[in-house]
C-alpha cells in the first residue's frame, strides 16, 4: 500500500462522509412532482437493477478476459 | 494483482453507481422526473472523455519534446477511447432529450458544442489517416491535437457558460445546479464520475497495450 494508494482511499472516503453530514440541509417538497412510485412501491425496480448490475458484470468479466490475454501476449513477445 | 488495484475501485465504484443510483432517493422535480437519475450514467461519460482526452493531449506534448513514437500510439488510441465515451453521452443525452424536451436534438449551446468537439475529434483521425510517413503523421497530429484539446475546452466549458442554455445546470431549467443537485444526488454522483473515469482509463490501457505489441510484432518481422 503506496501513500498514494492510501490518500486516494481517504479522499473518495472522505467525499462520501462529508455528504452524509450534509444531509439534513434537504430542501422541503413543494408541489408534488410525478415520480416513479409505483415501481418502487412494488419492488420491480430490483428486477432493473439486478438485470443493469448483470449486463455490467458480464462486461468486466469480459474485460478481465480480455486483459489476461493480452498479458499473455505481452510475455510472448517479450520472451521472443 | 498489485498493480490492479485501481481497476477493482472502478468496477466497485461503478456498481455502486448501479445499485445505489436506482435505488436511492432523488429529488422531485418538474420535467425531469425520475429521468434525473440519468446524472449518474450521462455525465460521467463525458467526464472520462474530458479525462481521457487529456491524456491524449498530454501525449501529444510529450511526443513534440521526446520525439518517442510510443507517445504518439498512447495519444491516438487515448482519442480513440474518448471518441467511445462521448458517442456514448451525445447518444444517451439524445433518448433523454426525446423524452423531456420531446425532440431527439435541438440546437442548443451545449448539444451543439458537444457534437463540434466530436467532429474536431474525427478530423484528427482522418488526419492521421492521410498521412503515411510515420514520424511525420505522428508530428503534425500531435499539434492538431493541441487544437483540437483547445477548441474542446472553448466549446464544452466556455461558450455554454456564455449562453443560456435548455440543459440541465443552465438558465431558467429546474434541472441540477449547484443549489439542488443536493446531497443525496453527491453521494452517488462522485463515486459515478470517479468509477466511470477509471473503468475508461481501463479499457484506453487495453487498447494501448494491444497496440504496441502489435508494433513489436511489426518490428520483430
Amino acid at each position: 500500500m503506496s501513500t498514494l494508494k492510501r490518500f486516494l482511499i481517504l479522499l473518495v472516503l472522505a467525499f462520501c462522509s462529508g455528504s452524509m453530514f450534509a444531509q439534513a440541509m434537504q430542501s422541503a417538497t413543494q408541489a408534488p412532482v410525478e415520480m416513479a412510485t409505483g415501481l418502487y412501491q412494488s419492488g420491480k425496480i430490483y428486477v432493473v437493477v439486478a438485470v443493469v448490475a448483470i449486463i455490467f458484470i458480464g462486461i468486466v468479466t469480459y474485460l478481465i478476459l480480455l486483459d489476461r490475454k493480452i498479458s499473455k501476449l505481452e510475455k510472448e513477445v517479450q520472451n521472443k | 494483482m498489485k498493480k490492479n488495484w485501481w481497476k477493482i475501485i472502478a468496477v466497485v465504484f461503478v456498481l455502486y453507481t448501479i445499485i445505489a443510483g436506482f435505488l436511492l432517493k432523488v429529488p422531485a422535480q418538474p420535467i425531469l422526473h425520475e429521468s434525473i437519475r440519468n446524472l449518474y450514467f450521462h455525465v460521467p461519460m463525458w467526464f472520462s472523455m474530458m479525462t481521457i482526452l487529456f491524456v491524449s493531449l498530454w501525449n501529444s506534448i510529450k511526443y513534440l519534446s521526446k520525439s518517442n513514437i510510443e507517445s504518439d500510439l498512447v495519444a491516438s488510441q487515448a482519442a480513440h477511447t474518448g471518441m467511445l465515451v462521448g458517442a456514448l453521452g451525445l447518444i444517451t443525452g439524445s433518448i433523454w432529450a426525446r423524452y423531456t424536451w420531446g425532440a431527439w436534438w435541438v440546437a442548443d449551446t451545449k448539444l451543439n458544442g458537444a457534437a463540434i468537439t466530436m467532429l474536431i475529434y474525427l478530423a484528427y483521425f482522418v488526419l492521421r489517416g492521410s498521412i503515411d510517413e510515420e514520424q511525420k503523421r505522428a508530428r503534425i497530429s500531435a499539434v492538431y491535437n493541441i487544437f483540437a484539446y483547445v477548441m474542446l475546452v472553448v466549446f464544452l466549458m466556455i461558450i455554454p457558460r456564455m449562453n443560456d442554455s435548455l440543459h440541465p445546470g443552465n438558465g431558467g431549467n429546474p434541472g441540477f445546479n449547484k443549489y439542488d443537485l443536493d446531497s443525496n444526488m453527491r453521494m452517488v454522483f462522485y463515486p459515478a464520475v470517479t468509477g466511470w473515469i477509471l473503468f475508461v482509463v481501463w479499457m484506453f490501457t487495453l487498447r494501448v497495450r494491444l497496440e504496441k505489441v502489435k508494433r513489436k510484432i511489426y518490428l520483430n518481422d
